[in-house]
């Protein structure tokens, strides 16, 4: 299926979007065994609390349904709703900006903390400020911004990356996180104690004493939003810690910056996603902290950024545009085989996990991104646990197939093609494939292919062909081929004969697809490789 | 030029132009609670325990006492309060424009609530005068909030339907509290590490 993207701009600025190729990446990521055990920790944890408190929940399926048709309905209605927002937003004395891009987000996030005069912000953690480097940007104008949320503020005192939506140091442990607070917190403000233990206690508690001062002293703050309800013009930011309220309700000055698509159409929908969000995310009932205002309140000043980058191409493909229901639980990261093992650094994006992989390559163009839509085994579990029903692994498919196939690929596939297409030049196929049985090493394994094969052996083992294949076996032990009486062919529509018959016999359906191994070696492997995802995956699902 | 606003909305219509249908949105979800007033509150309680907030019963009659008690088992010296609030209390200092920095300097704050949700066992306040602004139940380090009973719901749709959006809204489950160490909860980051509730039947 071709799409014609009507010439909308995608994200321009890919650096928080994009990195390495995902296999090169994961190769590096899957080879750092503390990484792998800190998250296989982390995400085991996470997946047992959100099961038990989903579980509670006697109508989540119903829960999930409005959720996907509420987000539906703004994406359709995007451009009523967002005139709604602004002008709900605008009685209530607020002030609207709207960015084409992350460049013109922040120089109006920039100017807007230049007019109070402050040389920093406090910020509650935000993927919308992330995406478009506004920390960077703020400080190349002079302006540091402190990041308040403790995931944040242990990923920025490391000059680390963030690697989960929800929370960016999961690849951390409490003894690394320790190291960074007694390195670094004395550099830019109150140091850590320092007879500092790793519990958890305690570190949260070096954290709240760190920031107290700079809580207290700040004139701008800088957040997201998790919702805004357009017909009443509130925003609402959810959050565990405090650090959100602190930052929401103490600076005279709130900047808010906002992807388009984050709106519900009326107040009473948020009953649907306080329900969704917080069981997904943390695995709670209910999170913490939830703040909702509408406008300008308790004497603030209230600035509301809306930031396309990218979205209106994401929101121009109906096969993608799904993806702009995500309310960021990171529910999908947690249950990913291939999250599990390679962590979110190996995205390249702020955006991670399965949402990551179809989300950053629409926002940027598959031709930028391209190795991420491979980055699945899909195996559908982010699907099943996506609060709004984003069909990731379909989603998947449909970016991969706009995704470049090497040369090689496509020319392996076209031999497959012809070969498949009539049973005397599969047999012929099947007889010469098993001169690979030479190939074979001591336990009956293939360890290396010649190109153009190599990318599938660079990460896994073939098994040699059998000595007697399926069909040869059906002709020695049935006494001869079985095409005419075949009465139907299958899905594929081709004509190969034996496992249609076989399948017969036993009542079952998927006859036409047995005994296709060297297909599906050569289907498989996407541009570069999706080698170690695919290798990672294997494990997975226990 | 177009206007960035102008653009993202010809972006949108472009982007629309098949034209999808929004969908009629299913709600099938249960919209309100079928517990009785009893089993309603026992819920809350319970929900409330679950995420370490201490939990305090008492009748209308007995409330000031209560207060009382829990102030000075907490030992609080001075405690901040709404303007609004209905209860003399010891210590008292009343929010009239205070700074974050004197509320810093304070040992508690007490105040009422808007709506109450058992089945998450979350508090919600509106800065109603009996609660006050949101600074104050955030920056001290103990809050003590009176529930009354005919302000507990079952269900998180009837607490929405109860709260009015154009008051600033803040909705508290338990004590501040991280996951972000190894994904374990951990009570206690930047706002009270202790919340005690007071429930009025």
């Amino acid at each position: 299926m071709t799409q014609t993207f009507l010439g909308l701009p995608r994200a321009v600025d890919t650096e928080h979007l994009r990195g390495q190729p995902f296999p090169v990446a994961a190769r590096a990521a899957v080879a750092d065994s503390q990484l792998r055990r800190n998250l296989g920790n982390a995400t085991a944890t996470i997946r047992a609390k959100r099961a038990r408190v989903v579980g509670e929940v006697p109508d989540w399926e119903a829960l999930r349904s409005a959720g996907a048709a509420i987000k539906d309905s703004v994406l359709a209605n995007l451009d009523e709703l967002l005139v709604q927002l602004e002008s709900e937003v605008t009685r209530r004395g607020g002030t609207v900006h709207w960015a084409r891009d992350a460049a013109e987000a922040n120089a109006i996030v920039t100017s807007l903390v230049r007019a109070t005069g402050a040389h920093e912000v406090v910020k509650v953690k935000s993927m919308a400020t992330q995406e478009i480097g506004l920390n960077e940007a703020l400080a190349a104008a002079g302006i540091a911004a402190w990041e308040t949320d403790l995931a944040e503020l242990i990923v920025q005192l490391g000059h680390d990356k963030p690697s989960h939506i929800l929370v960016p140091a999961i690849h951390r442990n409490r003894a690394e996180i320790r190291e960074i607070f007694l390195r670094e917190m004395a550099a830019v403000g109150l140091p850590a104690p320092a007879d500092l233990s790793d519990s958890p206690a305690a570190l949260a508690d070096a954290a709240r004493r760190h920031l107290r001062r700079k809580f207290l002293d700040a004139r701008v703050a800088i957040s997201g939003a998790n919702f805004a309800v357009a017909s009443t013009g509130t925003l609402s930011v959810v959050e565990s810690e405090g650090n959100g309220r602190m930052c929401i309700t103490l600076p005279r000055t709130l900047i808010s910056v906002m992807g388009i698509e984050k709106l519900v159409p009326t107040w009473a929908d948020l009953e649907v996603f306080l329900q969704l969000l917080p069981r997904s995310s943390t695995g709670e009932r209910m999170n913490p902290y939830t703040s909702m205002w509408s406008g300008a309140v308790e004497g603030q000043e209230f600035h509301l950024v809306l930031l396309d980058n990218g979205r209106t191409a994401v929101l121009s493909d109906p096969s993608g545009r799904a993806a702009l229901r995500c309310i960021r639980c990171s529910a999908c990261l947690n249950v990913c085989p291939v999250y599990e093992r390679t962590g979110g650094h190996a995205y390249g994006s702020v955006y991670p996990g399965p949402i990551g992989a179809v989300l950053s390559p629409q926002l940027t163009g598959v031709a930028e991104n391209p190795t991420l839509p491979f980055a699945s085994s899909l195996c559908g579990a982010c699907y099943d646990a996506c609060p709004v029903a984003i069909d990731i692994p379909t989603m998947l498919v449909h970016l991969r197939s706009q995704a470049p196939h090497p040369a090689a690929e496509r020319a392996v596939m076209r031999s497959v093609a012809y070969a498949m297409g009539s049973p005397r030049r599969w047999t012929a196929v099947l007889s010469a494939s098993r001169a690979g049985r030479l190939l074979g090493g001591r336990r009956g394994r293939i360890r290396a292919l010649p190109p153009p094969l190599s990318g599938w052996t660079a990460s896994r083992d073939l098994p040699v062909p059998p000595a007697e294949g399926f069909r040869d076996w059906w002709t020695r032990t049935h006494g001869g081929p079985t095409t005419p009486s075949l009465p139907s062919p299958g899905p594929t529509g081709s004509d190969v004969a034996g496992p249609g018959a076989s399948g017969q016999r036993r009542g079952g359906s998927g006859g036409a697809r047995t005994g296709v191994d060297p297909a599906e070696a050569a289907g498989g492997s996407g541009p570069g490789g999706a080698g170690p995802a695919a290798a990672g995956a294997e494990g997975g699902g226990e | 030029m177009s206007s960035a606003r102008d653009e993202v909305l010809g972006r949108i219509r472009r982007a629309l132009a098949d034209r999808p249908v929004a969908p009629e949105v299913p709600r099938a979800y249960r919209r309100s609670g079928d517990l009785d007033p009893a089993a309603r509150l026992d819920l809350l309680v319970d929900r409330l325990v679950d995420y370490k907030a201490a939990v305090r019963r008492c009748s209308p009659t007995q409330l000031v006492d209560t207060l009382f008690n829990s102030l000075s088992a907490r030992g609080t010296a001075r405690i901040v309060v709404p303007p609004g609030l209905a209860w003399d209390l010891p210590g008292a200092v009343v929010d009239d424009g205070l700074t974050a920095a004197d509320v810093d300097e304070v040992d508690g704050v007490v105040t009422a609530c808007a709506v109450a949700v058992a089945e998450t066992g979350t508090i919600v306040l509106d800065s109603s005068p009996d609660q006050g602004r949101r600074m104050i139940t955030l920056v001290p380090d103990y809050h003590l909030c009176v529930v009354r009973a005919d302000q507990v719901v079952q269900t998180v749709p009837e607490a929405v339907a109860r709260l009015d959006p154009d008051r600033p809204l803040t909705w508290i489950s338990g004590p501040s509290a991280t996951s972000d160490i190894e994904l374990n909860r951990v009570e206690g980051v930047h706002g009270p590490r202790t919340l005690e509730v007071v429930l009025v039947s």
